[in-house]
């Protein structure tokens, strides 16, 4: 008997059932299906205009920064402003996202944008959410060549574009959103659900920000 | 890693001895316990929300066998591969068997209680790999050649001068006179060396909080994103994993989660929650080329359908020892094994027998406090009394206890003779207390009056009493 068939033979035992229990394996694939939802926190359940306050309320409370604007187009200039601020070289690292390639970043003077993964030696990453999530502040980023995973940990700096009227009331209306987006049971490699810049609260319970990931994460929602 | 459960009453007595430890242990009662209260008291839905996780884990459960089966097929079908091992021993072959076909020299690890229970670091240097531990806590942890002695904070007896002095001690390619007195800089010095481990390896493997059965995905909850770096920037990522980390869904996913993160440390949201199916796809300009999943038995089938299939519900959060007075006192080493507190005190018993760790399921006062903040709401206390009968089944504790027991029971079936008897034993201690009214000696229970005096019985019984009561 291979070990995988010994664990479901021990598993099965345990339960006083067997393999070919076809009533109970309908009734599980049903539920498979139907993903029922569980219970839905009030918190986020509000009108677009305070789904989105609340939105970036959350986030703040993370120690995530918070810009908001009203067209696509504002995007490059109040990168280059955040990055000037911080003294920080005028230089992102981002992939190819449609939405972030239709903006006009050569518009900026002396300032570089570098496609692709990131190989570690950026400063700033600049990605777009596919998502937000009001309930916690949370943006959620799918993995790919538009926004490659690696641009929401190497950098120093991470900044996000959100979409306002992609920010959702619960986390279970972005993994619906995922599930419409890719098809039911199927995945992108990656789904990176993040709240906050990363931190260690773990040398006697002080909480510091810059981790492993990014030191700073700074939103910039539109709309 | 070595059971030393079976010396825990020498461990806790070293435990409590130890000024550095008891230092670094006040943060646990200070810290952790007051950051829940607030995440839980904000969210009113909290209450159903432990219902909810609890209902979807049990019926998880209750259908294991059929999730395992939905699982495996959704890996598989997104070009991932399984792994299926029976015992620690078949799961450290499989992923050494995986690390060699990669060729691999270094491999870097998320934080994972679960390769802890395997001694998976140990073997793999054994066989000429190195592990290199990412979480920060972890990462000090190995450097001390120690275990963890909490299962989210594994670092929590460790005092931060220590930690300066395991850092200028072990990286000593770097100038002697750094300021390394914040915990900003020690935590700057762990990044900048641990990042050029994220590149050098070959493999990166991680636990997983939970394991989709509805998409075939691994999930991973963390605040460094450590565990990200290591498994996006390996060439393979293995995923280690026991049985019951299967959930149906992304929606049940998503309804533990709200009360993981809160439980653990008072978070609404982990930083990182991760979700991760299959390896790189075409076009993707990261991720690893190969992703495996290696789920791990090593004891939990026989925890099904038993007393303690409950405990199997358990997501790792930690609240049960951050509320135990017992962990407060000993911290988690004194435990002898991967879990410590509550927890420890059933699951431990359970994995590796209750000849090794019956002391565990003892140590305990019976407070409660740990199922009241379980969010799984496992009933921890009434599976530590389970674990207490199968010693005396069995006879595995003392001659003294077992006798001692088996007067008491004597005398419990028997009302008359337990009246008497026990008047008898309140007049006679009463007489003993003198007029300090106190103790500072008891038959038997030297152990006991050798830290505290005894207040001597006064008055009548319970049980005269109540009748003198009960008369009208």
């Amino acid at each position: 008997m291979s070990p995988r068939d010994a664990i479901l033979a021990k598993v099965r035992a345990a339960l006083k059932t067997e393999a070919g229990d076809d009533a109970r394996r309908r009734k599980i694939m049903a539920r498979l299906r139907k993903a029922p939802a569980g219970v839905i926190p009030a918190r986020g359940q509000l009108p677009p205009a305070e789904r989105t306050e609340l939105f970036c309320q959350m986030a703040e409370k993370l120690f995530a920064s918070v810009h908001r604007l009203k067209r696509h187009d504002e995007v490059p200039k109040a990168v280059a402003a955040y990055l000037r601020a911080r003294n920080l070289p005028a230089a992102v690292r981002m992939g190819e996202d449609p939405r972030l390639e239709a903006m006009p970043w050569d518009g900026l003077r002396a300032f570089s944008v570098r496609r692709g993964a990131s190989d570690g030696d950026d400063d700033a990453g600049v990605s777009y959410a596919f998502a937000g999530i009001a309930e916690t502040g949370t943006v959620v980023m799918l993995s790919g060549a538009d926004n490659p995973s690696t641009i929401n940990f190497l950098p120093e700096h991470h900044i996000v574009v959100v979409d306002a009227a992609s920010i959702q009331g619960d986390l279970e209306s972005a993994i619906a959103g995922v599930r419409t987006h890719f098809g039911r049971g199927r995945m992108p490699r990656t789904v990176n659900l993040i709240s906050g810049p990363s931190r260690s609260g773990d040398i006697e319970q002080k909480l510091v920000l810059g981790a492993h990931g990014p030191r700073a994460l700074h939103l910039i929602v539109v709309g | 890693m070595r059971i030393t459960s079976p010396a825990f009453k020498e461990n806790a007595r070293l435990a409590l001895a130890d000024p550095q430890l008891q230092q670094a242990l006040g943060n646990v009662r200070s810290g952790f316990i007051d950051k829940r209260e607030t995440a839980v008291d904000a969210l009113p839905e909290f209450e159903a929300l432990r219902d909810s996780a609890r209902a979807i884990k049990d019926h998880a459960l209750q259908n294991l066998d059929l999730y395992l089966e939905a699982y495996e097929a959704k890996v598989l079908a997104s070009g991932g591969h399984v792994h299926w091992a029976e015992t620690a021993e078949d799961a450290r072959n499989i992923i050494l068997g995986i690390c060699r076909s990669a060729g691999a020299r270094t491999v870097t690890k998320g934080k994972s209680m679960i390769t802890e229970e395997i001694a998976l670091n140990e073997f793999l240097e054994e066989n000429g790999i190195r592990p290199v531990e990412t979480d920060l806590v972890e990462y000090i942890i190995q450097l001390r050649r120690e275990h963890p002695s909490h299962i989210i904070a594994p670092a929590v007896h460790v005092t931060q001068a220590q930690v300066e002095a395991d850092f200028r001690r072990v990286h000593d390619h770097l100038p002697v006179a750094r300021d390394l007195s914040e915990p900003e800089a020690l935590l700057g010095e762990a990044r900048r060396v641990l990042r050029s481990k994220y590149f050098e390896a070959d493999v990166g493997i991680t636990g997983a909080n939970f394991l989709v059965a509805e998409t075939g995905s691994s999930v991973i909850v963390t605040n460094e994103g450590n565990g990200d770096l290591t498994q996006i920037l390996g060439k393979v990522h293995v995923v280690v994993a026991s049985i019951e980390k299967i959930v149906p869904t992304l929606e049940d996913t998503a309804q533990i989660l709200r009360v993981l993160a809160r439980s653990a440390t008072g978070q609404d949201m982990s930083v990182y929650t991760t979700v991760s199916t299959g390896p790189r796809r075409w076009g993707d300009p990261d991720g690893p080329a190969e992703y495996h999943v290696v789920i791990i038995d090593n004891g939990r089938s026989a925890m099904l359908g038993s007393d303690f299939q409950d405990m199997l519900r358990c997501i790792r959060c930690g609240a049960c020892m951050n509320h135990c007075p017992v962990y407060h006192a000993v911290g988690g080493h004194a435990y002898g094994w991967v879990y410590p507190g509550p927890m420890g005190a059933v699951l431990t018993p359970s994995l590796v027998g209750v000849d090794k760790a019956g002391h565990l399921p003892n140590a305990s006062t019976f407070c409660g406090r740990c199922e009241s903040v379980c969010p799984m709401k496992i009933p921890l206390p009434r599976m530590m009394r389970h674990w207490r009968e199968r010693e005396f089944e069995r006879a595995l504790n003392p001659a003294a206890a077992r006798y001692g027991l088996k007067a008491w029971a004597f005398l419990a079936r028997r009302p008359a003779l337990y009246q008497a008897v026990t008047a008898t034993g309140m007049r006679l201690l009463s007489l003993l207390g003198g007029r300090k009214r106190r103790l500072s000696w008891l038959p038997l229970g030297g152990s006991w009056t050798k830290h505290r005096e005894f207040p001597a019985p006064e008055g009548s019984t319970f049980l005269r009493q109540m009748k003198a009561r009960a008369r009208p």
